[in-house]
């Protein structure tokens, strides 16, 4: 494996000659987003092939084999539409924002280690710059209700940032406990400090409550309140159409798979396989199976809950789940000085 | 070479977007310049390696700060014809404030040299990275700075709320508990209703 990178590397610096650095970045980020995108557009397929088994129905089935190829047949579809942009909305933030949704969705994918090593940017403050990257998805939220100079727009775009605003507060400190225990704000650290027990067994009432915080942080069902189409016909995104939509649409699944691959490597081991002996099998495979395992209970959610009303969103959030993970950080913080960890 | 490049790119995108603060008419476009510029700022800290104030910096100011300002802005209605009616009247003012200030900015600019004080400001600490050696000072030379800091948060946070609490005596507030303590027998009776007789 060193050996062929260093031929492609001489290969490069012969091509490219100072510029090489720059178009190697580039190769790496295009062999992550690929992968990436193509599970994107897989999730939509998958999404309605299990909400319809679950509806006793048989799903897409048309378009390829076994319906195969209806993500592309739907890409083609939303390219060729026509862009429609209302005469009072203001253009330039209203076509910026869809951007501003998946972009950051995107961006957070550097600093995930896939396997041991296995990262694009292997940061030693990795969790915080996922958090980071990902809490300014709620600018494009934001903005694209603004812009549409809708009030179903707006009203949805409002509920929307609130909900994300005080869901981040509850996930971020959900989250703390794991780095105490790891020591480490590094992925990777994180991951191989679950090697003995996965973080899920000692803080269990914390993945719930990360899992059910960033359902409602990607704006999923039951917490799918912006797009209440009863009564907001379709939220921060009513005014868009064609591939201003499209992005939309990309960014909540690209958001989705992040948060299942954060899930995994926070509480689920990432990449380390339950037990020791099962190690044959390589990690990324494992890292896979619990990322699809994490997708499909979004869906099987999806398919089962009624959604939320607003107010039992926010009570449940600030007085049910920001308690609980208060409480698990003094809990983790006691136990890790009385059994002598920290 | 490329990281001079790189520093100049982020210093001017964030300098124009500064001025495109106070320049733009929207004040929505402006609260989103303020955005543009605290991420800049975070990528030229990310520069000089202080990769942990970056993240800080994204996720208070831009994930939190701007949020609220861009709630609020967003709301209220401007009139901007009625905000400009008297500049010339608050002109002598603001040049006088504002020259002020650029005074106090050039004579510091002329005192303080910027390599050596960096030079002793940041030590590289040793065999640690940052984040960590910024812990450990944090949490034992300024804990009772930061200890305090934190209070006074937490008292402006009560203040905010006991200033917006209200209670009325007209509202139907429900109580959770007791929505879930329902049970079917009692919510739910059956009555056998004869054809033709119910109304």
């Amino acid at each position: 494996m060193a050996e062929i990178l260093q031929v492609i590397h001489s290969f490069g610096e012969g091509l490219f000659g100072a510029i090489w650095p720059l178009v190697w970045a580039l190769i790496k980020i295009n062999v992550l987003m690929g992968p990436v995108m193509i599970c994107v557009s897989y999730l939509t397929l998958a999404e309605r092939k299990v909400i319809g088994a679950m509806q006793v129905r048989i799903g897409p089935n048309r378009v390829g084999f076994w319906g195969l190829l209806q993500p592309f047949a739907d890409a083609a579809k939303l390219f060729f539409k026509e862009t429609h942009i209302p005469a009072a909305a203001d253009t330039v933030v209203f076509l910026i924002a869809p951007t501003l949704v998946l972009v950051p969705a995107l961006l957070a994918w550097s600093a995930i280690p896939f396997a041991e090593g296995v990262v694009l940017a292997d940061v030693n403050i990795g969790i915080l710059y996922v958090l980071a990257i990902s809490s300014l998805g709620v600018y494009g939220v934001l903005m694209s209700g603004w812009a549409s100079n809708n009030r179903y727009s707006f009203l949805g775009a409002l509920r929307s940032a609130s909900q994300m605003v005080s869901y981040e507060v509850a996930m971020g400190f959900s989250i703390i406990p794991v780095v105490m225990l790891a020591g480490s704000l590094n992925l990777t650290d994180i991951v191989l400090d679950q090697k003995d027990m996965w973080n899920i067994i000692p803080l269990f009432p914390l993945a719930i409550v990360y899992f059910i915080s960033v359902v409602a942080e990607t704006n999923r069902t039951p917490f799918d309140l912006p797009e209440a189409e009863a009564e907001l016909v379709a939220g921060f995104f009513t005014e868009y159409s064609a591939m201003s939509f499209g992005l939309f649409f990309l960014g909540e699944y690209a958001n989705m798979i992040l948060v299942s691959a954060l899930a995994t490597i926070l509480f689920l081991g990432g990449w380390l396989p339950p037990v020791e002996w099962l190690s044959i099998i390589p990690g990324f495979v494992w890292f896979a199976i619990k990322v699809g395992f994490l997708l499909f209970v979004f869906l099987w959610i999806r398919a089962t809950f009624p959604r939320y009303r607003y107010d039992q969103l926010m009570r449940l959030g600030w007085k049910v789940f920001l308690p609980i993970a208060l409480i698990w950080i003094f809990v983790t913080g006691a136990a890790m000085h009385l059994f002598g960890l920290a | 070479m490329l990281v001079e490049l790189i520093f100049y790119l982020f210093a001017a995108i964030t300098v124009g977007a500064a001025s495109m603060v106070v320049i733009s008419k929207n004040q929505v476009h402006s609260v989103l310049f303020l955005v543009l510029t605290f991420f800049s700022t975070a990528c030229l800290f990310v520069l000089i390696q202080a990769e942990f104030l970056a993240a800080i910096l994204v996720m208070v100011y831009m994930g939190a700060v701007a949020v609220l300002f861009l709630f609020v802005v967003m709301m209220i209605d401007l009139d901007f014809a009625e905000l400009r009616k008297n500049t010339y009247e608050h002109l002598p003012l603001g040049i006088a404030v504002g020259g002020v200030m650029l005074v106090e900015m050039v004579a510091i600019g002329v005192t303080y040299h910027a390599p050596e004080h960096l030079a002793v400001a940041t030590p590289t600490p040793e065999g640690v990275h940052n984040t960590l050696a910024l812990g450990r000072v944090l949490y034992s030379k300024y804990l009772l700075p930061f200890e305090m800091a934190s209070l006074i948060l937490l008292v402006a946070l009560i203040g905010a709320v006991v200033l917006t609490l209200r209670s009325r005596k007209d509202r139907k507030r429900q109580d959770i508990g007791k929505q879930l303590a329902r049970t079917r027998d009692e919510a739910v009776e059956v009555k056998k209703v004869k054809s033709w007789e119910g109304a």
